[in-house]
């Protein structure tokens, strides 16, 4: 008895003991592992940086000589280049913006507030679709398909619309752009790109609206509309700013449709329907990137570098205004 | 008599012509919304499909035949517009690239998830959700230069080899992996942790026995949609990995190919030249490779996705009764 006993009891303190190691060690791979994730952020940040140093700090003038799409005498140094790329970039944006959000919004209440419920689901994975087609065939099926289906009513919007300065035909030949590879044509392709993203967003705060608000809005009488105007809009509304800047982030970093869709150019002009006058950050590294030398790379990283900071602080933004409308939502 | 029902009417909340003329008009440009975003949908899959369909309706002789030589060539000495080559070597360089960015992201994403619900107190656990959020928000092209910079530093300016690709995916996958693994963790319901802990089960087995195993269809179909997404993923490999012809296999030595850069590399060559007529020759084939590997990857992609609901409608647990 004592016999079989002994080794049991010599068995209870070693295995507790080897348990809390495998525990310690277990607990310590998941917060080495969550580190990574803060340590892979400042490394994003310190290696751009680091190869982007010696096109930022040039001075002597070696970066235009090296890189032949760097003129500082016609206005065009990095730095003015780049502020080009931002002005292009935040334009067509915005555009895409503009074009996406009331759509998005129009969508969503449509899914939570008017399809019938059975059908809700399936008609919210639909959308959720059009964020499955990869940016790629996007840009494919805008270049090659949707351009020449855009072009007549740009034509349309140039001759009868062309004194508003955002619809300006080219100043040398009167006309717009005969291909369509402007920015309005980027701006419609990124629309459709960012609304799944804000309609996914909007229409989980929608969904959240209490009960309660939407019924007493409707036993006052107010009609469908009215009860969503009065109660689902001032519920979701930082849910609904949060979203289009998560859109907005997503429609700054977009490479590959406005690669594609866009003839590049370098200006501040706001005429949308002129080609050759814009490009963004990304398509322009995406376009130089593979013939550039190593002065050419490290200026693309340099403007690499742009785009993640500003990115970064719309994403950051964005964020924290969700965050704090689900801090003090009374929803559980 | 009638003065009454008007009053009546009323009373009871009978519509101005103006609220009435609101409510309908919101309620049809609501749907008008709805029905415009399906108008891409539609149209941009019925457009892959019956362009994409084209290449494989040419074969080497320039005839009209169905074949799927496609799907069996690489890009490996064919030039000009000769009606040949085809996207194995992208098919197999976006599986091994992918592949290794899974190997990569699934461990750190999960492990993280886990600390973030299982062990995550204070300031890092508040810091380490928010800064998964913001790198959701990565433009994906900056995930690639920063793959380019850190081989760059670490191996030698311009590498561009699959892993460094892998990496650069990794960077976009490990937020998509955070966020539905930590999901689907919240979802396991606390009796099943404290039942473990009451038969002495010490913690770090009872996340791997009991959590882990309870959400492991909810974590596959989480990692399966993050895999639908970095495949389709172009600008990071266009810097990261280069293009290439033919086969590679090799993840650290030289370029590779893969589907999406394949398909702009395609696009960017346009029309071909055809002079002499004895050999066959087709301006178009170009276009026709584009589009056939568009629809090669959108029918990847969309199987991913269908792979995912199922997982999850057939092997989630039954939570929430």
């Amino acid at each position: 008895m004592t016999i079989t006993e002994a080794p049991a009891v010599e068995d209870v303190p070693l295995s507790a003991h080897t348990e809390s190691f495998a525990n310690k060690g277990f607990a310590g791979l998941t917060v080495f592992s969550a580190s990574l994730i803060l340590v892979t952020l400042a490394a994003v940040a310190t290696f751009l940086l680091t190869e982007a140093w010696p096109a930022i700090t040039d001075t002597s003038g070696a970066l235009a000589a090296k890189v032949d799409w760097i003129k500082p005498d016609d206005g065009q140094s990095l730095i003015q280049i780049i502020g080009f790329l931002v002005f292009g970039t935040v334009l067509i944006s915005a555009m895409a913006l503009l074009i996406a959000t009331p759509l998005s919004i129009g969508i969503a209440v449509f899914i939570s507030h008017f399809a019938p419920r059975r059908l809700a689901a399936g008609l919210g994975y639909l959308i959720d679709l059009l964020a499955a087609i990869p940016s790629v065939v996007y840009g494919l099926w805008g270049a090659m398909v949707l351009l020449p289906v855009l072009q007549p009513f740009y034509q349309w919007l140039g001759n009868y619309f062309g004194w508003i300065p955002l619809f300006a035909p080219d100043p040398t030949t009167g006309e717009v752009s005969p291909t369509g590879r402007v920015a309005l044509s980027a701006a419609i392709v990124l629309a459709i790109m960012i609304i799944p993203i804000i309609t996914a967003i909007t229409r989980e705060v929608f969904l959240q609206t209490p009960k309660l608000h939407e019924e007493a809005a409707l036993a006052m009488g107010a009609t469908r509309w009215e009860m969503i105007r009065m109660a689902v809009f001032p519920f979701g509304r930082s849910g609904m700013i949060g979203a289009t800047m998560l859109g907005l982030g997503r429609a700054l970093g977009e490479t590959m449709a406005v690669y594609m869709i866009l003839s590049p150019g370098l200006s501040y002009s706001f005429g949308v329907l002129q080609a050759g006058e814009h490009t963004t950050i990304a398509a322009n590294i995406a376009l130089k990137f593979p013939e550039a030398n190593s002065q050419g790379v490290s200026a693309l990283i340099a403007m690499g570098l742009a785009l993640f900071v500003i990115t970064l602080l719309v994403n950051m933004l964005a964020r924290w205004i969700v965050s704090r409308r689900s801090e003090f939502s009374g929803a559980n | 008599m009638s003065d009454t029902s008007l009053a009546t009417a009323s009373a009871l909340g009978g519509l101005s012509t103006r609220r009435k003329f609101v409510n309908g008009g919101m309620t049809a440009l609501v749907y008008a919304a709805f029905t415009l975003a399906l108008v891409p949908l539609v149209w941009l899959s019925i457009t892959v499909v019956r362009k994409g369909v084209d290449r494989f309706f040419v074969d080497s002789h320039g005839d009209h035949v169905f074949n799927i030589e496609f799907l069996q060539q690489t890009m490996r000495g064919v030039f000009g517009g000769a009606p040949a080559g085809g996207i194995l070597h992208a098919i197999w360089g976006t599986l091994i690239i992918t592949l290794a960015a899974t190997v990569i992201s699934v461990p750190i994403g999960l492990m993280t998830a886990v600390y973030v619900v299982e062990y995550g107190t204070g300031r890092l656990k508040y810091f380490v959700t928010f800064f998964v959020d913001v790198m959701t928000g990565i433009p994906s092209i900056v995930a690639g230069l920063f793959a380019y910079a850190l081989f760059a530093v670490l191996v030698g300016p311009g590498t561009k080899t699959g892993f460094v690709g892998a990496v650069a995916l990794s960077v976009l996958m490990i937020p998509v992996v955070v966020r539905a693994s930590e999901e689907m963790l919240r979802l396991v319901p606390n009796e099943l942790r404290e039942a473990a802990y009451a038969l002495g089960v010490p913690k770090w087995l009872t996340v791997v026995k009991v959590v882990l195993r309870t959400a492991i269809a909810g974590i596959t179909t989480g990692v399966t949609l993050a895999i639908a997404r970095v495949i389709g993923e172009t600008a990071p490999l266009l810097i990261a990995v280069g293009v290439a012809d033919s086969l590679n296999f090799n993840i650290f030595d030289g370029r590779m190919m893969t589907l999406p850069v394949y398909i702009v590399t395609e696009w960017h060559s346009g029309l071909a030249v055809c002079n002499d007529p004895s050999v066959p020759c087709l301006p178009q084939i170009a276009e026709y490779r584009a589009w056939g590997a568009a629809l090669v990857l959108i029918l990847i992609v969309m199987a991913l996705n269908l792979l995912a609901r199922l997982i999850s409608r057939f092997f989630s647990p039954k939570t929430g009764r």
